[in-house]
């Protein structure tokens, strides 16, 4: 494909997690303590979407990634210190809350409006990439959620690896039960990707491709249009509870991995 | 209690520790998203590469071993490398980069200082040739420092700075220069070529450099005086790296005692050369180049040295809390369990006091880089003036700036007018126009500025460190202590020695600090806080003031008297006036500079949207730590001032003996020192609400960097 493609990540933000993420009950609803005040990370299987997205669109000339996000606009700048140094992509940002209690149905809305507003983008040349999971809001239904809106019935939800033929036919590995992949092909865009971990590590910073992403994120920061989302647009909330959890951070040194491995696998069956 | 943490008993409190949105404020950078970048890709190789180092036990080592190279190959695939080159050369970070060298000194200093050390080394290396070189030199060896960006072949070059010579030569004395530049070969018409000699001592980057700027007097009567000059690894001759410097620090930086005996041509000598009567004359002493060169580079370890203070507060307030978790019988929800060692006063306040000084240091050390940051255009702009008049430097530069003094002052009293006349606004408006008086203000506050932030940040951080140190218990001297604190403490005394030790930084003191145009300066400040302090009753500007006050009045008293043997007491080889006068000096400026930042904070943080949830909690700390700096700030220099202004007079001095009568010459002394120390009203209780909110601030769960 001589055009390249349309590729549009739907990410945000989440409290840095090695944070304390203590839910406390605030006027608008249901939040995390300080959170505002907590630093961000960008969402790891956004992180992982980005990055695959932007090796896609290295591959094949012509493309172009934007990251849609809904989040509060100081947070985003701020966010984007860090994640502008990595890829090249336009942002398109919508001043809101990111908050982990939110409904996707909201989030899928606001998302789906926004990209619709992006001038440039051609739709059929549209690959939505997204997370299949979130580290403060696991619905794991945003995507298909946002695809739908748009039209987009081609969708594959844990994937771990996209390979496009000469003839741009797409090849998909999405996680199945046991360990195992389903391959399934698809002739060409549009189509949505909700992303695993992918296999792409990290990129290193590099304040070069920042500076040239910060041309263009500055002014979209400036322009986003705001929506509110969760609690604050009228989902009402009636009972809220914490999954269980358990966390035991043990600090050690010098512990072979197959000691650590026996040691996670006793904790498991224990 | 309500969500802030405030109940009637205690105003809001501190929620989270202070993070990037605050540190922008404060230092200044809200806007400049490169530098905020450049402090995400530092952070993110010292909190990863960096760390893993040290925590795998690359320190323990003299060697420059793959590990540690392979540190260097992290700073220039993050862009930190290129962070001090002009985009001319193919740096990406437009104008003066002093803040920004800073703001990484400070990410990278936050795990380790060593590696802070070797990305200032390169730096420092070019410094020379940035300062002084001439247009190719500039070009060549900048360019040549640059990573090489995907497609090219080239290496990468790397630098080192070797002035600092095998004993007897040249250390805190610069003037001892045994190395040695002579003619080897001149031919008529052609670029002579010079035989280099020069043995360095304790000399950065020396494991990795492929080039040196090295400091050479002539050791030939057909070169006059001395130089800094460039040598390269494939010169002709010998190129020794030297063995490796047995160091108790920074030991992720390589040292090295090189030995050179090389031959160069002749344009390798910084700045270039004439040629006079068969003589090569450099254009430039070794002098002036590391003057022109520590002018800008001695803020850099400043701010190292606060970073690790401020690093250390996270693991301190962990190791605190967490103390007993885990015993048998303290259980969730009992104090002991929630609060650990924080349930006892002395760890809260010593804590209190080491974050003080860490941002004290820090506000200082920015403040000095961001005055940097204008320095190259106001020193080019005033040559240029002085040309205009056919001045060009020398005695005739110090005569006519000598003659400007009193307009310069004059600057500064009407700069500083909250109320100007249409009058002094016209003139406040004519001096801000004239390059010879902006320089002289620039020149004399950073010749303030400079030593004070090297020697105060660095000297009494390392103090403070200790303590950090102490209040980790036996964990504090363990390689396995969170945040590196034991090393953090031995590496600062590098960072106070290095780059000029704490003497060198208190002789220049002991000359910028009693100059009409500074002296006007500080009176300025003192106004500027007494006008201020209604408007931030919390912060303890009163007390700060009042030190203020007294400092100037010792040290006019001081610049007058004489001794009990008639001997003058302000004079140059008084060092037991002059540098504690100094000290006492940079504890103040360090502590006015505080008081800035946090102002500053208090007018734009609420407005921040980030911050608005916790602001007046903010705010509220950020005025204690304030108040309590001022208070132990003020506290010094009186002691010091006190024992200067009474410490001459004869032991038979009626004062001694308590007759009032006696002090009569110092009955203003006294005063003033009644007045701190009535002004200190409520800064213990400042602590006490600091302390507070130290107890319960949020931290994380673990610490963000390996152990
Ligand atoms: C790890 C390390 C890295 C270094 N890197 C470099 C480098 O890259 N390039 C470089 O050129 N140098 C480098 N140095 C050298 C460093 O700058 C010197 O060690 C420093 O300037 C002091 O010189 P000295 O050690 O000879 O001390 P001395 O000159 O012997 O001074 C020792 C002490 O004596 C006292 N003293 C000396 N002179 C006076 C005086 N006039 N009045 C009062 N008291 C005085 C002071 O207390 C002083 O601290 C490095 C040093 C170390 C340890």
């Amino acid at each position: 494909m001589s055009t390249g493609y349309h590729v549009v990540v739907l990410g945000s933000l989440v409290p840095d997690l090695l944070q304390t993420l203590e839910p406390v009950q605030g006027p608008t609803g249901p939040g995390l303590k300080n959170e505002m005040m907590l630093p961000a990370v960008l969402d790891p299987w956004a992180g992982h979407a980005l990055f695959e997205a932007a090796h896609v669109a290295a591959a094949h000339p012509g493309s172009k990634v934007w990251l849609v996000s809904l989040g509060p606009k100081a947070k985003l700048q701020q966010l984007m210190m860090s994640i502008a140094q990595k890829v090249p992509f336009e942002l398109v940002a919508v001043d809101g809350s990111a908050s982990g209690f939110h409904d996707a149905f909201d989030v899928a809305e606001a998302l789906a409006a926004a990209i619709e507003r992006i001038p440039a983008l051609d739709r059929s040349r549209l690959l939505l990439f997204g997370g299949c999971a979130s580290a403060s809001r696991d619905a794991g239904a945003t995507v298909q959620m946002v695809g739908e809106r748009l039209g987009i019935t081609d969708q594959f939800l844990s994937a771990d690896e996209l390979t496009v033929t000469a003839d741009g036919v797409l090849t998909v590995l999405e996680r199945v039960e046991g360990g195992q992949y389903l391959a399934s092909k698809v002739s060409g865009p549009p189509c949505a990707i909700a992303w695993a971990t992918g296999s792409l590590p990290e990129p290193p910073n590099n304040p070069q491709v920042g500076m040239a992403n910060m041309r263009g994120i500055m002014p979209a920061l400036q322009k986003a249009s705001s929506v509110q989302v969760g609690a604050q647009g009228g989902t009402t909330f009636m009972s809220l509870e914490l999954p269980k959890q358990e966390r035991k951070t043990r600090i050690v040194k010098d512990v072979p991995l197959d000691e650590m491995a026996r040691e996670i696998a006793e904790w498991i069956k224990a | 209690m309500h969500a802030n943490g405030a109940s009637k008993d205690h105003p809001p409190l501190l929620q989270t520790l202070p993070g990037d949105d605050v540190r922008q404020i404060m230092w200044r950078f809200a806007e400049r998203f490169d530098c905020q970048m450049v402090v995400q890709s530092a952070r993110a190789v010292a909190r990863g590469p960096v760390a893993r180092a040290v925590a795998k036990g690359a320190r323990n080592s003299h060697e420059w071993t793959e590990e540690k190279a392979a540190l260097l190959q992290e700073f220039d695939a993050s862009g930190i490398t290129a962070a001090s080159i002009d985009p001319e050369y193919g740096g990406y970070i437009e104008g003066p980069k002093n803040f920004v060298l800073g703001l990484l000194a400070f990410e990278l200093a936050w795990v380790d200082a060593g590696a802070g050390t070797s990305s200032m080394a390169n730096t420092l290396a070019l410094a020379p040739i940035h300062e002084r070189g001439t247009p190719e030199q500039k070009q060549k060896y900048m360019a040549a420092s640059i990573p090489p960006q995907p497609g090219e072949s080239r290496t990468i070059w790397r630098g080192a700075f070797a002035l600092t010579e095998s004993i007897p030569y040249v250390g805190v004395d610069t003037g001892v220069l045994s190395g040695r530049v002579r003619v080897a070969e001149w031919k008529d018409g052609e670029e002579p070529i010079l035989h280099v000699d020069k043995r360095g001592r304790f000399i950065t980057n020396m494991g990795a450099a492929n080039f040196v700027t090295a400091a050479v007097d002539s050791g030939d009567p057909r070169i006059k005086g001395s130089c800094m000059i460039i040598l390269e690894e494939t010169d002709s001759g010998t190129w020794d790296r030297g063995i490796p410097t047995k160091k108790l620090a920074h030991q992720l930086s390589s040292t090295r005692d090189p030995v050179f005996s090389l031959q160069v041509p002749a344009n390798r000598i910084i700045g270039g050369y004439t040629v006079k009567d068969g003589v090569i004359v450099p254009n430039y002493s070794h002098a002036d180049v590391i003057e022109a060169v520590f002018t800008r580079t001695r803020a850099t370890p400043a701010i190292m040295t606060s970073a690790k203070l401020l690093s250390a507060i996270e693991p301190v307030i962990r190791y605190h809390r967490r103390r007993f978790r885990g015993a048998v019988g303290i259980t969730e929800g009992t104090p002991r369990f929630d609060m650990g060692l924080q349930q006892k006063e002395d760890a809260l306040h010593r804590l209190l006091d080491v974050w003080a000084a860490g941002e004290a240091g820090a506000s200082l050390g920015f403040e000095t880089a961001r005055l940097l940051d204008t320095y190259d255009a106001i020193e080019k702009a005033k040559a240029e003036a002085l040309a205009a008049q056919g001045i060009a430097g020398g005695r005739a530069e110090l005569k006519a700036l000598r003659a400007r003094e009193a307009d310069a002052a004059e600057y500064v009293v009407l700069s500083h007018k909250t109320a100007p006349t249409a009058a002094e606004s016209a003139r406040l408006a004519t001096l801000e126009a004239d390059p010879v008086v902006k320089f002289m203000v620039t020149e004399s506050l950073s010749s303030v500025l400079i030593p004070s932030a090297k020697l105060w940040n660095t000297g009494h951080g390392v103090n403070m460190m200790r303590e950090a140190v102490s209040m980790m218990g036996g964990y504090g001297i363990t390689e396995d202590c969170p945040g590196f604190l034991g090393t953090k403490w031995i590496d600062g005394q590098l960072e106070a020695t290095y780059e000029g030790p704490e003497v060198v930084q208190r002789r220049q003191l002991s000359v910028t600090m009693s100059r009409p145009i500074f002296l006007q300066q500080f009176q300025q400040w003192i106004k500027r806080l007494r006008s201020i302090a209604q408007d931030h009753p919390t912060l303890g500007l009163g007390t700060l003031a009042a030190a203020m006050e007294l400092w100037f009045w010792s040290r006019e008293y001081l610049s007058k008297a004489k001794d009990a043997h008639g001997r003058d007491l302000y004079s140059n080889q008084r060092h037991g006036v002059t540098y504690p006068l100094a000290d006492a000096l940079a504890w103040l400026v360090a502590t006015y500079h505080l008081v800035q930042d946090v102002i500053e904070l208090k007018a734009k943080g609420p407005a921040h949207p980030a911050l608005a949830e916790g602001i007046d909690g903010l705010v509220g700390f950020y005025s204690d730590l304030t108040h309590i700096h001022c208070a132990t700030s003020a506290g010094e220099a009186t002691r010091i001032c006190a024992e200067l202004v009474f410490g001459y007079r004869a032991e038979s001095d009626a004062a001694k003996a308590g007759d009032p009568e006696a002090f009569q010459d110092v009955a203003a002394f006294i005063a003033l020192r009644t007045k701190v120390d009535g002004s200190l009203a409520g800064s213990k209780l400042a602590k006490d609400r600091a302390a507070e909110s130290l107890s319960h601030v949020m931290i994380p769960e673990v610490l963000d960097y390996p152990v």
